[in-house]
C-alpha cells in the first residue's frame, strides 16, 4: 500500500524536480483552474482508493504521482494509490467487484472493465468530453472499453510492442528499409541467419512477447480464434497457412526460443547476440541509459509490424484501461480524476515520463513531444491505432483474456514449430481448448 | 457416563436427575473432548477446510472473483480428454520417480560418508545443507541462468574448451529441459535426505558393528544386515516426504521454464496454477490439484505399508 504521506510526496517531489518541470506551481495552478472549470465537482470530503499496475519506468510513476498530488491539492480529495504486479491486478479488481468494497478506481490491463460490466461506473460523459476535446479515440481503444453504447472504462493508454532491430545487420542483409510485408520479413530473417546475425522471437510461455508476435502472424493470415459471434474458428486453412509461415520463420531464429520468457530477448539483444526481435521500448531504453552501450543504442532501430496477406495491420498491443466501480461513494471525484489525467497539461508530461512505454489513445496526442524528442520513439506512437482488440474480431471480454492467459495460440504455434505436433493435431488441440472457454 | 447417573440416584435419591449438561461438565470422556477441541478446531480450520474447499471448487465452474455453479464432474470429464493434462501427469510421475530415486541414492551415499570419521566433519555436514538453505526461487533463478539458451556457463565453458561449437539448447529442447529441471530438483532435495538419514545412522548402536566385526562380517554384510534394517523406518519417513515434496513441486519449474518448452516440463502443480490463477479458471485448476490427491495417497500408502512392515510405529519390538 502506498498512502500519500508527506515523506512519499517529498521523495516524489525531489525526483520530479530532477526530472524537470513536471510539478511545482505550474501544475498546481493548472490543477486548481481545471478543478474550477471541470464538469465534475469532487464531492466534499471525497476519498479515492486507486489500484494501478506496477510501473516499468520510475519517471512514469513520478509523473503519475505528481498528477495525483496536484489533483489532491486542487480538489481536496484524499488519494490513496497503490500498485500491484501485472498478474495481481485482475484478481484483486475482481474481488473488489465481487465484494463491492475496497477500491474506487482500478487501472488494469487488457479488457478489465469488460469482466464485470454491471459493477462499473459508466464513463460515457468522460469519454465524450475527452474524445471531443482531443480528436477522438482510436478504434481498438474504443472497442476495448465499450459495451453497446456504454463506456465501461476509459482507455488510458496502450503499452506498445514493436520490432526492434540492429540497423547494421539489416543493412548487411541487403535491406535498405525494414520489410513491410510477410514474404519480405521472412526473407530478412533468413538472410540474418545466413549472416550469423539471427532474429529471435519467444516461443515459450512469455505472456507479453510470445502472445504479441504469434497473434500478429495468426491475424495477419486472416485467421482468428473466434469469429465476431464468438464461434471458434481456429481450425481453418488460414491457420494452417499461418502455422507454415511461422515454421519457416522460426527455422531462421537463434536457437533456444522455445525456452524464452519475456526477459530473454531483452538479455540476448543487449548482449549483442540477437539482431531482430519484438519488444516494448525497454530494450532501446536500457541501451540508451547505459553509457557503455552507446554503440548498440545508436545501431538499434524500431519498425512497425509488417502487414500480412490480410492487407491491414494486425497487431496485438496491451491496452491499459482504467475503471471506476459503481459502488464508489464519490463518483464525481472518480470521473474528475480520470478526466484530469488525460488533459493535455498532464498527459503529455506523463507520456514523456513513460519514455515511449505508454502510447496515447486520443488522436490529438499524435503530436505529443515524446514522439519527436527521440525519432526512434516515433514507431511506438502507432500502437493504439494499428492494434486489434485482444479478442481479434471476436467479442471483447473475459473469454478472450482467458485464452491469451492460457497460452492457447502460443502453444499451438510452438507445438508445430518445434515439431512436437503436426498442424492438424496442433489446431485440433487449440480448437478443443477454445471451445471449452467459449462454451 | 452411566456410573455418574447411578451414584447420584442411589446416594441422594431426592436430588434432581443429572442433566445432559451435568454430564458434559463432569464426565471424563467429555473432558478429554474439551481438551481436544482447540487442536481439532485448528486442524479443521487450517487443513480440512482448505482441502474440502479445493475439492468442492473442482466440482464448480468458479472463476476468479466470481462464485461458480455446481457442474458435477464436468471439469474431470474435460481433463480426461485433455492431452496437456495427461502430459503433465506423465511429466509429474517421471519427475517424481527419477528425482526421488536419485535423491535417495545420493542422499544415502552422502549420509554414510558423513557418518565416517572425516576431517572437518562438522563443517562438511553444514556445507551439505547449503542447497537446502538457499531459498528455492533463488536457486531456481541461478539454474535458469546456468541453463540459459544463450548465456549458459556450461555451453560457454565447453565452447571455450573446444568441445562444442554451438550453445546447448538446455531449456528449449524437451529432453534437455526435463533433465535440467530434474537435476535442479535433485540438487535441492539431496541435503534433506542426506541429513535425515545421517540422523538415523547416528542412532545405530556401535556395539552392533563391534559384534559383527568380531563375527567376521564384511562391510557390505554390515550394511545389509545392520544399517539397512535399522534405517528402514527413517527411510520410509524421509522418502515419503521427499516424494510428496517432489510431486507437488512448483517453484523450481515456474521460475525455470514456466512449464515450457511446449509444456514438456509442466507438472500438475504448475498447470493447475496456470489454469486457475493466471487464466482465472479456478474450478478447472482445482480439479487438476484434486487429481493429485490419489497419487499422493498412493505414495503414502506404499511407503507406510511397504517399507514399514516393522511395528516400529506402534512401539512394539521388531519382529
Amino acid at each position: 500500500m502506498h498512502d500519500f504521506t508527506r515523506r512519499s510526496l517529498l521523495q516524489g517531489g525531489t525526483a520530479l524536480a530532477a526530472a524537470g518541470a513536471l510539478t511545482g506551481p505550474a501544475l498546481l495552478d493548472f490543477a486548481k483552474a481545471w478543478a474550477q472549470a471541470s464538469p465534475w465537482k469532487a464531492e466534499s470530503g471525497a476519498k479515492l482508493t486507486v489500484m494501478r499496475w506496477k510501473r516499468f519506468v520510475p519517471a512514469e510513476d513520478d509523473a503519475f504521482n505528481a498528477m495525483v498530488a496536484a489533483f489532491k491539492t486542487a480538489t481536496g480529495t484524499e488519494m490513496n494509490v497503490f500498485s500491484e504486479s501485472f498478474e495481481d491486478v485482475q484478481p484483486k479488481a475482481s474481488v473488489a467487484a465481487n465484494t463491492g468494497s475496497g477500491l474506487d478506481l482500478a487501472w488494469g490491463l487488457h479488457t478489465l472493465p469488460q469482466l464485470f460490466p454491471t459493477k462499473v461506473l459508466k464513463m460515457n460523459d468522460v469519454a465524450d468530453y475527452l474524445g471531443k476535446k482531443y480528436g477522438g479515440w482510436t478504434e481498438a481503444a474504443q472497442k476495448t472499453c465499450m459495451l453497446g453504447n456504454d463506456w465501461l472504462g476509459i482507455p488510458v493508454a496502450t503499452i506498445g510492442g514493436y520490432l526492434t532491430y540492429r540497423k547494421s545487420a539489416v543493412d548487411k542483409a541487403g535491406f535498405k528499409e525494414f520489410p513491410t510485408d510477410f514474404p519480405g520479413f521472412l526473407e530478412l530473417c533468413k538472410k540474418l541467419k545466413a549472416n550469423n546475425t539471427p532474429a529471435g522471437f519467444a516461443l515459450g510461455h512469455a505472456t507479453g512477447d510470445a502472445n504479441a508476435w504469434l497473434h500478429w502472424i495468426l491475424w495477419g493470415h486472416n485467421a482468428y480464434t473466434v469469429d465476431k459471434d464468438d464461434k471458434v474458428i481456429i481450425n481453418s486453412p488460414e491457420t494452417a497457412k499461418a502455422l507454415d509461415y511461422c515454421k519457416q520463420l522460426s527455422d531462421s531464429f537463434i536457437p533456444g526460443v522455445a525456452s524464452w520468457n519475456d526477459g530473454s530477448n531483452n538479455k540476448a539483444f543487449l548482449a549483442g547476440e540477437l539482431f531482430c526481435t519484438a519488444n516494448g521500448i525497454s530494450i532501446y531504453v536500457a541501451a540508451k541509459d547505459d553509457p557503455k552501450m552507446k554503440d548498440l543504442a545508436d545501431d538499434t532501430y524500431h519498425a512497425l509490424w509488417p502487414v500480412g496477406p490480410v492487407g491491414k495491420p494486425t497487431e496485438l498491443q496491451l491496452a491499459v484501461p482504467i475503471l471506476a466501480f459503481n459502488f464508489t461513494k464519490y463518483p464525481n471525484a472518480a470521473k474528475a480524476f480520470v478526466a484530469f489525467m488525460l488533459e493535455k497539461d498532464n498527459y503529455e508530461k506523463w507520456l514523456t515520463g513513460a519514455r515511449g512505454y505508454l502510447t496515447h489513445t486520443l488522436n490529438a496526442y499524435d503530436a505529443a513531444p515524446v514522439w519527436t524528442a527521440d525519432p526512434k520513439n516515433q514507431v511506438f506512437s502507432q500502437a493504439s491505432k494499428r492494434a486489434l482488440p485482444a479478442s481479434g474480431i471476436g467479442k471483447v471480454g473475459e473469454k478472450a483474456a482467458t485464452a491469451i492467459a492460457d497460452f492457447i495460440v502460443v502453444d499451438m504455434f510452438a507445438n508445430y514449430c518445434t515439431g512436437a505436433k503436426d498442424a492438424k493435431t496442433a489446431m485440433a488441440e487449440a480448437e478443443r481448448q477454445l471451445k471449452r472457454i467459449y462454451r | 457416563m452411566a456410573d455418574i447417573v447411578l451414584t447420584h440416584t442411589k446416594a441422594k435419591p431426592q436430588l434432581r436427575e443429572a442433566t445432559a449438561w451435568d454430564q458434559v461438565k463432569h464426565n471424563r470422556n467429555w473432558l478429554g473432548f474439551w481438551f481436544m477441541l482447540p487442536a481439532m478446531g485448528f486442524l479443521i480450520f487450517f487443513l480440512a477446510y482448505p482441502l474440502g474447499l479445493g475439492i468442492w471448487l473442482s466440482f464448480t465452474d468458479t472463476k476468479i472473483g466470481r462464485v461458480g455453479q455446481f457442474i458435477g464432474s464436468e471439469n474431470y470429464e474435460w481433463l480426461w480428454d485433455d492431452a496437456i493434462f495427461w502430459l503433465s501427469v506423465t511429466n509429474t510421475l517421471v519427475y517424481t520417480f527419477v528425482a526421488s530415486a536419485i535423491k535417495f541414492a545420493i542422499g544415502l551415499y552422502l549420509a554414510l560418508l558423513l557418518n565416517e570419521n572425516l576431517p572437518f566433519k562438522a563443517m562438511l555436514r553444514a556445507a551439505v545443507l547449503i542447497p537446502f538453505i538457499v531459498p528455492t526461487v533463488l536457486s531456481a533463478l541461478a539454474f535458469w541462468w546456468i541453463f540459459d539458451s544463450q548465456f549458459s556457463i556450461i555451453s560457454w565453458s565447453l565452447k571455450h574448451l573446444g568441445i562444442i561449437d554451438y550453445n546447448i539448447n538446455f531449456l528449449g529442447d524437451t529432453t534437455w529441459a526435463r533433465i535440467c529441471v530434474i537435476f535442479a530438483n535433485i540438487w535441492r532435495g539431496v541435503p534433506f535426505v542426506a541429513i535425515t538419514l545421517l540422523a538415523g545412522l547416528q542412532t545405530v548402536s556401535p556395539s552392533l558393528y563391534e559384534a559383527a566385526t568380531l563375527d567376521g562380517a564384511s562391510r557390505w554384510q554390515m550394511f545389509r544386515h545392520i544399517t539397512y534394517p535399522l534405517l528402514t523406518p527413517i527411510i520410509a519417513v524421509v522418502m515419503t516426504f521427499s516424494v510428496l515434496f517432489t510431486f507437488t513441486d512448483f517453484q523450481l519449474i515456474w521460475a525455470m521454464t514456466r512449464g515450457g518448452p511446449v509444456n514438456a516440463t509442466h507438472l500438475m502443480a504448475t498447470l493447475s496454477y496456470q489454469r486457475a490463477i493466471i487464466a482465472g479458471q479456478l474450478g478447472e485448476g482445482a480439479a487438476i490439484s484434486s487429481a493429485m490427491i490419489p497419487f499422493l495417497l498412493a505414495a503414502i500408502m506404499v511407503s507406510w505399508f511397504g517399507l514399514q512392515r516393522r511395528k516400529w510405529q506402534q512401539g512394539e519390538n521388531n519382529d
